[in-house]
């Protein structure tokens, strides 16, 4: 089966013209790294198979029949006009087939949906334009968005050329890391809008809806690093939020697991020392770049009519704390970034866009302080739910 | 000399009035037929437009010339523009020449509606069009209209809604005037099961319309509510679920492709036969299989939805009525290849354009089936191999079909014939750039594109770069169609057509039988015999 795909693939490539010197793409669906994956793999390729033949045999007839019945040819038109017999023939046949297509079909589709005796559950919340990812298990939360090289790289008249960027637009500031060999519950839902949840290796995509849960399940059987992106529209970003999963050894696993408590403490204490004013600009300018420019532009313009500019704005040049419960809690089409940030970022974002991008308000907010106001809105969640 | 004046005014409906008020305040079914042809015409170059900048954009990795939001805005407009202003109304165009020819009727039931469903038409186009000059852009949220997304639309959300209202009123007045024609005004001997295929898929199509359009005008009215008067049919946090919406619309979604299909099945059976010289195979069974067709469209809608989170028995429940859905569509393929089978076949423009359609038509039929299964379609789904998928469906089906339509009856509506070698390179050019545009994005799909995105990743540059290649050569090359047609209307070759035009064709349809070009009013009284050729004897 390999073979003759590679040989269709090189008949297709040479017919074209294009040969061997763009290696880099593929025409057919990945089989990726899971049983689902495979499954679907070959179901894909049981039902184009099919189509092969069947087209084979119905543009078979139709071309020697414009070959050969022609008026230039000389052909005299048959005047037959009806037959049940061969009616209901390829009434039947087709329907044989289908059946044969559908019992296998249905087989993947149940082992899709059965999600029993999963090892560990990932929440993967979807917003515009990030994931957020939630180890339930072991209290890991972190967002992810595309990197900033791809993000520097794909602005209007940027000037680099995507192709020098590595993984251009398939890569992220941080990754989500799982083990191998370990049956995985993922559990979706989004912040904003509908999303779709993606990674072709391991054979399936899902939407994640505000207000809802829907699940899948994966169990990777090998290590390496697999990319996908975001599926459904959801808005002007929605090409820029891409996935990268990291499967690893379970040894390896464990490893990162601990790291990220270490990390976990270390940001802890960050938010608790005093920042200077310049620490904060200077780490504003990266959050704003990975959050905010791209609404906002890298100037702090804005875009006329839709996203307001920061530069002049009444609101950032204003009082601090309005400023602070509008990032909180965001508005309109503005996410909450007080749930998003780490209380740095969120810091160091609003005493940038204060004394950067054309303001010069002179003010500083500190860490310690946004984390307060975080645990105010933690505390506050949790009394909803009582 | 006073004699002649006289007979002028007792008989002042023997032809159009003058100037520019005649298509304006027309009720004659011919007239209101070529207004929306041309408007048909005019929108699929609007909407064409909106498609080559979107081919610019993904010419090369990278942003060049659009921002993201305004890229989301173009998808959404091509798509809306071609699906409501340039197809649909083409084939109401059609079905207003040619459905009271084709039955021996002197014009439609309801001329003064047809009038007025064809301005309501314009007006709604001309609404949604100026969305694009709104603060806040022009819907960007996709044709589906998804909330929570397409809520987050500017200043032209309510705009774009009563767009889709005008819209589906001037659908529905169009549906019935079809129906109330067909159901009404067929010459005696015009039996039900002796009307012309294209007559019986109109007659099919206009039933699904009346049933879908009132569903659409209805979803999307309450994402009118929910986002200007707090209701929460769409919001969770209200206790509405955005999925229901999408349940809706595909409710109406899915048989509207079938809306812009199903005329195109039967302007097939009308050429095919005459090109072939044959009678038109298994007529009974292209009557049912239209049925059949339209009938399961009705309850196959959230095969579009498989990624939702269904429960196990609604994903299998609409995988199997997709599937069968193979079943009446293979049948009809099979019986248009059996129409040309020991035919005498030549190959003028609209023969080869029909013969591209049933080739292409069934690729898209193909890949339909394939991503009916529905673990694949957990794949498939939102990547360029749908694009693909519903690309062959629209363009070198439906599109194909409404150029094979326009060369096939202009000899008849002008009584000049068309240039045959320009109209041949006009159906090459068109037929490879098509492959060339679509064919590849099957490959992006597959290997990973997901559809309405602005830039991507470098590993699909290659399949991009051809298929917007094959963009720019087709959308040019349409022009060549609206020189012809011009062309024709001013004279043509010179060479005037007979009644007939095509050879045999009296054998198989009443408007041969008529004058070309066909006068102004048509039967004022029945035919007395009609053919029987290519309907059931």
């Amino acid at each position: 089966m390999k073979q003759t795909k590679q040989l269709f693939a090189v008949f297709t490539l040479m017919a074209l013209g294009l040969g061997s010197a763009h290696a880099d793409y593929t025409l057919n669906l990945m089989k990726g790294v899971t049983q689902l994956s495979n499954d679907v793999y070959d179901l894909h390729m049981l039902a184009l198979w099919i189509c092969v033949v069947i087209g084979i045999l119905v543009f078979g007839a139709m071309f020697y029949s414009i070959y050969f019945h022609r008026k230039s040819v000389g052909h005299k038109a048959e005047q037959f006009h009806e037959n049940t017999t061969v009616e209901i023939i390829w009434t039947i046949i087709p329907t044989l087939i289908l059946v044969g297509m559908a019992i296998p079909a249905t087989k993947t589709m149940l082992e899709m949906d059965d999600l029993k005796e999963s090892e560990m559950s990932i929440k993967v919340t979807g917003w515009q334009w990030k994931w957020e990812y939630e180890y339930l298990d072991n209290d890991i939360h972190f967002f992810s968005s595309l990197d900033e090289a791809s993000n520097k790289a794909r602005q209007i008249d940027s000037g680099i050329d995507p192709r020098d960027v590595p993984h251009y637009l398939l890569n992220v500031d941080k990754p989500l890391v799982v083990p191998i060999n370990t049956k995985i519950r993922f559990l979706f839902t989004a912040a904003d809008v509908i999303h779709s949840w993606w990674v072709p290796d391991l054979g399936w995509k899902k939407d994640t809806i505000p207000g809802f849960v829907t699940e899948a399940w994966t169990s990777i059987e090998k290590a390496g690093t697999y990319r996908g992106q975001c599926a459904e529209l959801c808005g002007k970003d929605h090409g820029f939020m891409p996935i990268v999963v990291i499967a690893k050894e379970k040894e390896d696993y464990e490893a990162w697991v601990s790291e990220q408590k270490g990390i976990a403490v270390a940001e802890a204490g960050a938010a608790e020392k005093d920042w200077s004013s310049d620490e904060l600009i200077a780490k504003g300018e990266t959050v704003y770049a990975n959050n905010c420019a791209s609404c906002h532009m890298d100037d702090g313009a804005g875009l006329s009519g839709t996203f307001p500019a920061i530069t002049k704005s009444s609101i950032v040049t204003g009082d601090i704390d309005t400023q602070t419960s509008l990032l909180m809690e965001g508005k309109g089409m503005m996410p909450a970034f007080g749930q998003m940030l780490s209380a740095v970022d969120f810091a160091a974002v609003s005493t940038f866009i204060r004394n950067g991008l054309g303001n010069s308000v002179g003010d500083v907010i500190q860490p310690s302080a946004i984390k307060a106001l975080q645990s105010d809105i933690t505390l506050e969640e949790d009394d909803d739910d009582e | 000399m006073s004699a002649v004046t006289v007979e002028d005014h007792d008989h002042h409906d023997h032809g159009p009035a003058k100037g520019l008020l005649r298509w304006i305040v027309t009720t004659n079914h011919k007239d209101i037929g070529t207004l929306y042809l041309l408007f048909a015409l005019l929108m699929f170059f609007v909407g064409g437009s909106m498609a080559l900048i979107i081919r610019a954009e993904l010419f090369e990795p990278g942003m060049q010339f659009v921002d993201p939001q305004f890229f989301n805005s173009m998808t959404t407009m091509h798509a809306l523009v071609m699906v409501f202003g340039a197809v649909m109304p083409a084939f109401v165009g059609l079905a207003n020449w040619m459905i009271p020819m084709m039955i021996g009727a002197p014009d439609m039931a309801l001329p003064r509606m047809n009038n007025m469903s064809f301005w309501m038409l314009v007006a709604g186009v001309l609404l949604l069009a100026s969305t694009l000059f709104m603060e806040g852009g022009a819907p960007a949220s996709g044709w589906t209209l998804y909330p929570p997304l397409v809520l987050q639309t500017g200043n032209a959300l309510p705009f774009a809604i009563f767009s889709v209202h005008l819209l589906g009123m001037s659908s529905i007045m169009g549906a019935i005037n079809v129906i109330a024609t067909i159901f009404n005004m067929r010459a005696p001997k015009m039996t039900l099961m002796k009307m012309p295929l294209f007559v019986w898929t109109w007659l099919i199509t206009g039933f699904l319309l009346i049933a879908i359009m009132p569903v659409f005008a209805g979803a999307v009215t309450m994402l009118l509510t929910d986002r200007f008067f707090d209701t929460s049919f769409f919001d969770a946090a209200g206790g509405g679920d955005p999925v229901l919406y999408q349940h809706i619309f595909w409710f109406f979604g899915h048989p509207e492709v079938y809306v812009m299909i199903l005329p195109t099945f039967g302007v097939a059976s009308t050429i095919i036969p005459i090109f072939a010289r044959k009678p038109l195979f298994g007529y009974a069974s292209m009557v049912y299989a239209t049925a059949a067709i339209a009938f399961l469209s009705f309850i196959v809608w959230a095969h579009h939805m498989f990624l939702v989170g269904m429960p196990m028995a609604g994903e299998l429940y609409f995988m199997y009525a997709t599937m069968l859905i193979a079943i009446p569509t293979g049948v009809k393929i099979f019986n248009w290849t059996a129409t040309m089978w020991k035919g005498a076949m030549t190959f003028e423009t609209p023969m080869l354009f029909s013969i591209a359609f049933v080739v292409l038509f069934t690729m898209g039929g193909f890949t339909g089936l394939m991503m009916a299964l529905a673990p694949v379609d957990f794949q498939y789904h939102d990547t360029y191999f749908i694009v693909a998928h519903f690309h062959y469906t629209l363009v070198p089906a439906s599109v194909f079909i409404l150029m094979a339509a326009g060369y096939f009856w202009l000899p008849k509506w002008t009584g000049n014939m068309y240039d045959e070698r320009l109209a041949k390179l006009h159906f090459w050019l068109s037929a490879i750039s098509v492959n060339i545009l679509f064919f590849p994005q099957h490959f992006l799909g597959l290997a990973g594109m997901p559809r309405r995105i602005p830039d991507y990743a470098v590993q699909f540059a290659d399949w991009n770069m051809i298929s917007s290649i094959g963009a720019f050569i087709y959308g040019p090359s349409q022009l060549i169609f609206v020189y012809i047609v011009y062309k024709t209307i001013k004279g043509g070759t010179g060479e005037k057509v007979t009644g007939e035009v095509w050879e045999g064709a009296k054998e198989q349809s009443l408007e041969w039988t008529l004058p070309s070009p066909a006068p102004y009013h048509t039967f004022s009284t029945p035919p007395e015999e009609i053919p029987t050729m290519s309907t059931s004897r």
